[in-house]
């Protein structure tokens, strides 16, 4: 889970890190206070979690309380890359000698943290890592070991950093490891003309599997109160919406994205990702098909299912049970393998639902699903 | 022969006492594995029965080694302990660690991969279903029954398309199978898994799965390149996942330009692999390369 720039800057300066004096509001007058109560000028940026905002609009120097009620209100409700602006942070601005940028990022190659920075710090960063290479410094950091002012002094050494800055590295590390953070960035990392150093912009991913010991974020809502993403959710369901017409449910990650690869092959494109697990029972799999169902834009759905440790006839039995709880209105296409996947298809066999037909391969019943969406009349021309 | 797994494994299994823990020992016993003990500091000197064989719980991993010999562990633990798990395993001495649970924090699987790996015990996952040496052991929750014993080695990020070749190929058979797992941190790679299956007289061709998400596909084409003169056959999941969605595995994501399906598919290829669009046509590239190499032997026998 990303974290909002304002919370990273809380995080920050919880762990003695300098940042900016800032606060965060929804309201345009609030902010016009804010700026008064921070001397007059200031920073006014849009509170979303993505990059590119500077270039977007969404962050505005203002030189007096009045231009910050103005530039808020210009913020707030702005869309920016699909996410919507509900909140700005309205910040004391910084008059910046020196930009760097400093990170911890986990490196999947070497199954541990990178320490991560360079003197040319900004918006142009990964273009300078692009171009330059080796402008940038790449450092392991120790498990066992973390960092320490020694690893931190050479960490700003590789990178070209001041002195001053291996404080604030030392820190940062704290941050990543007492909050269970995947990645803590700072960029900019400033040295303002009063030679302080102030971390001015921040990014901090936390762990979603260390929610359990990290309860003081919570768990992220879906953007869409009432969609079939908020739907799942509530359910305890691992679905992501896509954009297509076949609906998909299946069970273990890799073979759900197969699903998807295997129906966009046959033509059509999927309209979710469902994975409802090893061990699924009945209720998980009703669930999930009256989740599909749902879905306006799903005409028809395809369930497909290895049974490893899922057993099929519990499978089966879940949508049996739906097919009594949800009028089903589009077609289902369902392919049953693996544990008990005989007696699950006898348990499809004996409903015999007009709608729910079953296919013995993966390939077929993809062929089948993609057709029947491709093939289903349009919304109100049916009978 | 195989690799990681034969039936002179003796496997402890850590959390055996609790629900999955159970149901998991029933069938690895099932399935021919040589489960020596359960850990459980609470239920230390009890027994457990299992369909009339009897299985000891031992009060530590070490007193398990020290009384049994076991040389595998087998990790239900819930996540929250299973770096202490693993851990434990590594310190007394244990060769492979097999941990199974899922939702374990990646600061502690940094932790316990670089534990293990100081301590030189191989870690396979974690949130992994484990590895079977068909006809020989089964650590983990693979069905045992999908396939027989045979001369494939696969390795995968994915439990049940593991499962979908293993059924897709039954005739064949495996050498051994290796699910690694789909988190961000895995104590085992494609390369390590693709090393053993090179050097293991009882492997003929290597199947290998991959998800979208980091760049553990193309370094494992870097090393095919380089390293690997057995065929191997390929399998990626993932061309519709959009950008920057957590596709169920916690690893499984694409983060802008990088960890798509496609940048896999063809750093496979340029490495001499043949990539299948679907498990079932992946199937049918080793069904066809295997029926190839048949029948030069059969072309060279006929020359002999």
């Amino acid at each position: 889970m990303d974290l909002y720039e304002h919370q990273a800057r809380q995080l920050f300066e919880e762990h003695g890190i300098v940042v900016p004096r800032a606060e965060v509001t929804d309201s345009p007058e609030r902010a016009r206070e804010i700026a008064r109560a921070l001397g007059g000028r200031a920073v006014v940026k849009a509170q979303v979690k993505t990059g590119g905002r500077g270039k977007a609009g969404g962050v505005r120097l203002a030189a007096d309380p009045a231009e910050a009620e103005q530039a808020a209100r210009r913020i707030l409700g702005m869309d920016i890359k699909g996410h919507r602006v509900g909140a700005v942070m309205v910040a004391e601005p910084c008059d910046i000698e020196w930009e760097f940028y400093v990170s911890y990022v986990l490196d999947r190659a070497s199954g541990g943290f990178l320490a991560v920075a360079s003197a040319e710090g900004g918006t142009e960063i990964e273009e300078v890592a692009a171009r330059r290479p080796e402008a940038v410094a790449r450092i392991p950091v120790d498990p066992a070991t973390g960092v320490h002012t020694a690893t931190a002094v050479r960490i700003a050494d590789a990178a070209g950093l001041p002195p001053q800055t291996v404080d604030t590295l030392v820190r940062l590390w704290k941050v990543l490891v007492r909050e269970d953070a995947l990645l803590v960035e700072v960029n900019p990392l400033v040295r303002t003309v009063e030679g302080r150093i102030v971390a001015l912009d921040g990014k901090v991913t936390l762990d979603d599997n260390a929610l359990f010991r990290q309860a003081r974020w919570g768990q992220e809502h879906p953007a869409i109160p009432d969609s079939p993403e908020a739907r799942a959710r509530a359910k305890g369901l691992n679905y992501v919406k896509l954009d297509g017409e076949v609906g998909v449910i299946g069970n273990g990650a890799g073979l759900v994205m197969s699903t998807l690869d295997v129906v966009a092959g046959c033509g059509a494109r999927p309209a979710d990702f469902l994975d409802i697990g090893g061990g699924a029972s009945a209720r998980v799999m009703a669930d999930g098909l009256s989740v599909v169902l749902s879905d306006p834009d799903v005409k028809s759905v395809l369930v497909n299912v290895f049974g490893g440790i899922t057993a099929c006839d519990a499978v089966a039995d879940g949508i049996v049970r739906a097919l009594d709880e949800v009028r089903l209105t589009k077609p289902l296409v369902v392919r049953l393998a693996g544990n008990n996947a005989a007696r699950g298809r006898a348990l499809l066999d004996a409903r015999a639902h007009p709608l729910v037909e079953q296919a013995t391969t993966m390939d077929g019943a993809a062929r089948r699903a993609a057709r029947l969406a491709t093939a289903a009349p349009a919304p109100g021309h049916a009978g | 022969m195989a690799i990681y797994l034969t039936k002179e494994s003796k496997v402890l299994v850590q959390g055996m006492t609790g629900a999955e823990g159970m149901k998991h020992t029933r069938r690895m016993l099932a399935a021919g594995t040589d489960v020596v003990g359960g850990v459980n500091p609470r239920k230390a000197g009890g027994t457990v029965d299992f369909d009339g064989r009897t299985v000891p719980v031992f009060g530590s991993v070490r007193e398990g080694v020290e009384r049994t010999g076991a040389d595998v562990t087998v990790v239900f633990v819930p996540p929250a302990f299973a770096k202490a798990a693993v851990v434990e395993a590594a310190d007394a001495g244990i060769g492979l660690a097999v941990v199974i649970t899922e939702g374990i924090p990646v600061h502690d699987a940094v932790a316990l991969t670089a534990h293990a790996r100081a301590e030189g015990t191989r870690v396979i996952g974690p949130n992994c279903p484990g590895l079977i040496t068909p006809g020989q052991s089964n650590a983990g929750i693979i069905p045992p029954d999908i396939t027989k014993p045979g001369r494939i080695g696969l390795v995968s990020k994915s439990g049940t398309l593991t499962y979908q070749l293993m059924y897709e190929l039954r005739d064949l058979g495996f050498s051994t199978c290796v699910g690694i797992g789909g988190d961000p941190v895995v104590g085992t790679s494609h390369i390590d898994c693709l090393t053993a299956f090179q050097d293991d007289p009882d492997t003929d061709l290597i199947i290998l799965i991959g998800e979208i998400g980091g760049d553990a596909e193309e370094r494992a084409a870097a090393h095919i390149r380089e390293h690997v003169t057995k065929p191997v056959v390929g399998y990626i999941a993932g061309f519709t996942a959009p950008e920057g969605r957590t596709m169920g595995h916690a690893g499984a994501i694409v983060s802008g330009s990088s960890g798509t399906a496609r940048a896999k598919k063809e750093a496979l290829e340029a490495a001499g692999v043949r990539v299948g669009s679907t498990p079932t046509e992946t199937a049918r590239h080793v069904l066809d390369l295997l029926r190839g190499a048949a029948q030069d032997d059969a072309r060279a026998g006929a020359r002999a």
